[in-house]
């Protein structure tokens, strides 16, 4: 047999050292099925090669935790016999391609993760990056995403409920797409992938096998340029019709004992589905792609192997069990495909028809993955001091509510389902999604972020601060974090700086998660976003979910009554470096981000916790972005409210009083004599307070600078999303 | 009363208006799969919101030729209720129970958002106990919810008083602005002749408790209740 061409190599993206390494491992040459096997479970995507060594690092035990990483998602206890499993996953490459059939597959994938565990989804989350919209590719890029994400969520009747959308120009052409679904399941019927019984059978459920997405897995794992276009035919095309028939289809194999595993076909297809099942549990599987139902004629082996079409499962079934799984798919109308077996021997073995075509040690395949230490280097960084003038506060304040990262996000939100299953309480919009909890009195809050500016400045700050407004958030709503999901999205870290962007991000992640106590149960890396020589920012998104055991006590961000003492929680310092106002007036990105203390931020948010259960507080809004004029513009037209305050005071320049973007801080309103009860509670906790003024009226009213009528505040705040 | 709940392959609301009948009212529900041919238990006959067969041809253009449609044209035709939600009135008219068609909404947009609706009748058997002008607080959740009838169709449904609900504002009063998808005359629901058969595009099924943001759903399901205890009487 030949040995591989740096062609084939290319072709399944792998290193020459790595097929040595194949070479080794199997004492003998890859035939090609074999080596487009290897590349793809030994890809960025499939095998972590690159961030295994650091995610090692994250905090993955405690108590709420029923399943932590390594499962189709992570689970967590969340009281009353129920577990919540949630994930987040990008799909960055195929949206750049193809962003209506990338962001749609991206919600997808995301929902069967969940739903082979045996969840029901009950909600969608999206973190969504772009370049500016002023041109026209990023445009199409932001308007197919978005129809994408709506299309498949609406059609499968599971709510989109919240998210992020941000844009820069580091994102041009290269797009960030990360979908986070959370589903429900009581205990006793989280299900596992792994298939530990030799004889058991392998059904593949769903859609027929075709073309689409070959080599989706390797494609994630390299950089794109100006010929990735013609790569569209490996992005997957979705079927959010047949996805909900699985669903309901799985959610009633879920009851039975028969069924041993169900696990989702995403990247790298039936190669990575069965290989990870069997592995897991300690067996091999033999399967005989002869059998596979294929949607297209003339398909190889290599083909069916690699396919990533949509919409299929594998399930693993005891032989008596059959009859009774088929009886569920019948009922369903799916097609279900006896593909093969689970074997005592931990090898994938691949047939079709008599002929053997590949086999393959399952260790080799999975445990062998050359892991991959590239060089890292920080970037020179100078302590730049931002000092930015204000002249005009109220052009200021409606400039930065003008502003695309900052204007109302109601024009996308409006295109998602966000209320389907009857459980949302608050929905998108807000600081953190809340969730009833079906048949109980608690609710889940839900939440993703990401902020691309302070991650740039600093990795390792800027993901602790995402972190920490992650953990604001939810509690802002009243409930208390419980646990993490998260998607790194990095450029190409072949490159030295890129790497050390990653490494810090993930050190920055792990030191805060051990900070508030939160366990990491889940997440996906999404490499090489590089596109045509140009790196992404450092992007990692920071999923969290929160449990409030009495959603009576749940908490609004908008102000409420009139006549409420507006409350400034946290300490603002001089800190404009990497803010939405630097970008409004056109400062070069540098300097330091927002300085995080998290033991600041852990007394903040538990002193916060007690006032909203405590129920001193009316509601509750973190700042972040645009920082504390606009979030009291936000809270005002939240709540419809207008705000009365004095001018603001404080030992900071008026640019950062009005603007600044320090951490740890939330707005809270109170009725006048809750204000002592808040006092306390935030001077044991050591949180400064600074009553700022009150609600009421239908203006938003800071000093003599700033009046403004709502509307005229709303009319800027939802302008359209083409407007500059 | 009973509930019959139909359950298409792609449908969604199923679950949450059995919610709304069954955990909110206390009614007795069961649900109502694409194969069956007999409703002789039920009284009121649901065709819930979501995507039947997937919408990927004109909406509700597949449903309507499962058994169970069958079922509700004779259920319809002996007097027995039923309500069609969103994708349920799409399969209404494509099974010419309810007359005209539902459009691509004017924005080109899926909506989901809250609605105001105008109660313009109170004879049908869904709005008994209301007051005409009466506004409702509802959602809506559909992409192609652009009601369009010929001239000569919106004639007979305005003269004998067929339109049960139009698109409104808080106030009540039916403008272009409160108009969330192109119907013509702001139409959001109509009914049949006997006024036993109710289409209509906003879910009052995710408008029964204040918690999700409000209750007026409820209304449209007691007048139902009303309606069949009148004529069990």
């Amino acid at each position: 047999m030949p040995l591989a061409s740096a062609r084939d190599l290319r072709e399944v993206s792998l290193t020459e050292a790595e097929y040595r390494r194949i070479v080794e491992l199997l004492e003998r040459e890859p035939n090609d099925l074999e080596l487009g096997i290897f590349g793809a479970l030994w890809s960025e995507h499939c095998g972590y090669k690159t961030s295994k060594r650091l995610l090692a690092a994250l905090p993955s035990g405690g108590r709420a935790v029923l399943q932590g990483p390594g499962e189709n998602a992570g689970a967590v206890d969340i009281g009353n016999g129920l577990a919540a499993v949630f994930k987040i996953e990008s799909h960055n490459h195929p949206s750049a391609i193809e962003p209506y059939q990338g962001a749609a597959t991206g919600v997808g994938g995301i929902l069967r993760d969940v739903f082979t565990m045996g969840a029901r989804p009950i909600a969608i989350l999206d973190s969504l990056r772009f370049g500016p919209l002023g041109i026209p590719h990023n445009r199409y890029l932001f308007q197919g995403v978005v129809a994408g994400i709506g299309g498949y969520g609406n059609c499968f009747g599971c709510p989109t409920v919240g998210g992020e959308i941000s844009f820069d120009e580091g994102y041009s052409d290269n797009p960030i797409v990360n979908a986070m679904c959370v589903g429900i399941v009581p205990h006793g019927r989280l299900r596992r992938a792994r298939a530990e019984q030799a004889g058991d059978i392998v059904l593949l459920v769903g859609a027929a096998t075709g073309r689409d997405g070959i080599h989706g897995a390797t494609f994630a794992s390299v950089e794109m340029d100006s010929t990735s276009a013609a790569r569209r035919p490996a992005v997957q095309v979705g079927n959010p019709f047949l996805e909900k028939l699985l669903c309901e289809a799985c959610l009633q194999l879920n009851e039975l004992d028969d069924v041993v595993a169900i696990q989702d076909l995403g990247a790298a297809g039936l190669t990575s589905a069965a290989s990870e099942l069997a592995h897991r549990g300690g067996r091999g599987v033999e399967i005989d792609v002869a059998v596979v139902s294929r949607r297209e004629r003339g398909m190889s082996a290599y083909e069916v192997m690699l396919s990533e079409s949509q919409e299929r499962m594998l399930v693993v079934v005891r032989p008596d069990g059959e009859a009774r799984a088929r009886a569920i798919f019948d009922a369903f109308e799916l097609h279900a495909d006896r593909i093969g077996t689970i074997t005592p021997q931990q090898r994938l073995r691949v047939r079709e028809g008599r002929a053997l075509r590949a086999d393959l040690p399952l260790r080799a395949l999975i445990d062998a993955v050359p892991l991959r230490t590239p060089a890292a280097m920080a970037p020179v960084r100078r302590a730049v001091e931002v000092a930015l003038p204000l002249d005009d506060p109220e052009d200021a304040l409606l400039a930065m509510l003008r502003r695309p990262n900052l204007r109302s996000r109601r024009p996308v939100y409006r295109t998602y389902d966000h209320q389907v299953q009857n459980n949302t309480v608050l929905g998108p919009g807000g600081d953190a999604a809340l969730l009833r909890v079906a048949g109980t009195s608690s609710g889940l809050a839900l939440t993703t972020d990401g902020n691309p500016w302070y991650t740039s400045l600093d990795p390792y700050a800027g993901t602790q601060a995402a972190v920490a407004e992650a953990a604001r958030n939810i509690v802002c709503t009243g409930a208390r974090p419980l646990a993490v999901t998260n998607c790194l999205n990095f450029g190409n870290p072949e490159r030295p700086q890129v790497f050390w962007q990653l490494r810090e991000s993930v050190r920055g992640l792990a030191d805060a998660c051990r900070a508030f106590g939160l366990p990491v149960v889940s997440g996906n890396v999404s490499l090489y976003n590089e596109t045509s020589g140009r790196n992404i920012p450092p992007t990692p998104v920071i999923g969290m979910i929160g449990l409030l055991e009495d959603l009576d006590r749940r908490c609004p961000s908008g102000f409420q009554e009139d006549g409420d003492v507006i409350c400034l929680l946290g300490e603002t310092r001089e800190e404009l470096a990497g803010s939405e106002y630097a970008r409004l007036q056109g400062a070069p990105l540098q300097g330091l981000p927002p300085r995080v203390d998290l033991d600041a931020e852990r007394r903040l948010q538990g002193a916060l916790l007690e006032v909203i259960h405590e129920g001193s507080v009316r509601s509750a809004h973190d700042l972040a972005e645009g920082g504390l004029l606009v979030g009291l513009a936000e809270a005002a037209l939240f709540g419809r409210h207008g705000v009365r305050c004095p001018a603001l005071t404080g030992q900071v320049s008026a640019a950062a009083l009005a603007f600044g973007e320090s951490q740890g801080r939330v707005l809270v309103s109170a009725p006048p004599r809750r204000v002592p009860d808040v006092q306390k509670v935030m001077a044991a906790a050591g949180v400064p307070v600074h009553a700022l003024g009150v609600v009421g009226g239908d203006e938003l009213q800071v000093g003599p600078a700033v009046r403004i009528r709502l509307d005229r505040l709303r009319e800027a705040w939802e302008c359209a999303w083409d407007t500059p | 009363m009973k509930t019959g709940i139909v359950v298409f392959p792609g449908t969604w609301s199923d679950r949450d208006c059995a919610y709304a009948l069954h955990d909110v009212l206390g009614e007795p529900v069961r649900y109502v799969g694409h194969r069956e041919r007999d409703l002789g238990d039920l009284d009121l006959v649901i065709l819930p919101g979501g995507f039947s067969y997937g919408d990927y041809l004109r909406c509700g253009a597949i449903a309507r030729f499962t058994p169970v449609m069958e079922a509700v044209a004779r259920f319809a035709q002996d007097g027995g209720l039923v309500l069609g939600i969103c994708n349920g009135f799409q399969v209404l008219q494509e099974a010419r129970l309810l007359p005209g068609a539902l459009l691509r909404n004017a924005s080109c947009e899926f909506r989901c958002e809250w609605v105001s609706l105008r109660v313009e009748q109170t004879w049908s058997a869904f709005t008994q106990g209301m007051r005409p002008g009466q506004v409702l607080s509802l959602p809506i959740s559909h992409g192609e919810g652009n009601f369009y009838a010929d001239p000569a169709t919106l004639e007979v449904l305005q003269t004998n008083d067929r339109i049960v609900f139009r698109y409104a504002t808080p106030q009540g009063q039916v403008a272009p602005q409160a108009n969330p998808n192109g119907s013509t005359a702001g139409i959001a629901g109509i009914c049949n002749a006997r006024g036993n058969v109710l289409g209509l595009m906003p879910h009052p099924e995710r408008a029964c408790e204040a918690l999700l943001g409000g209750s007026d759903g409820l209304v449209l399901f007691r007048a139902a209740v009303m309606a069949l205890q009148a004529a069990a009487v």
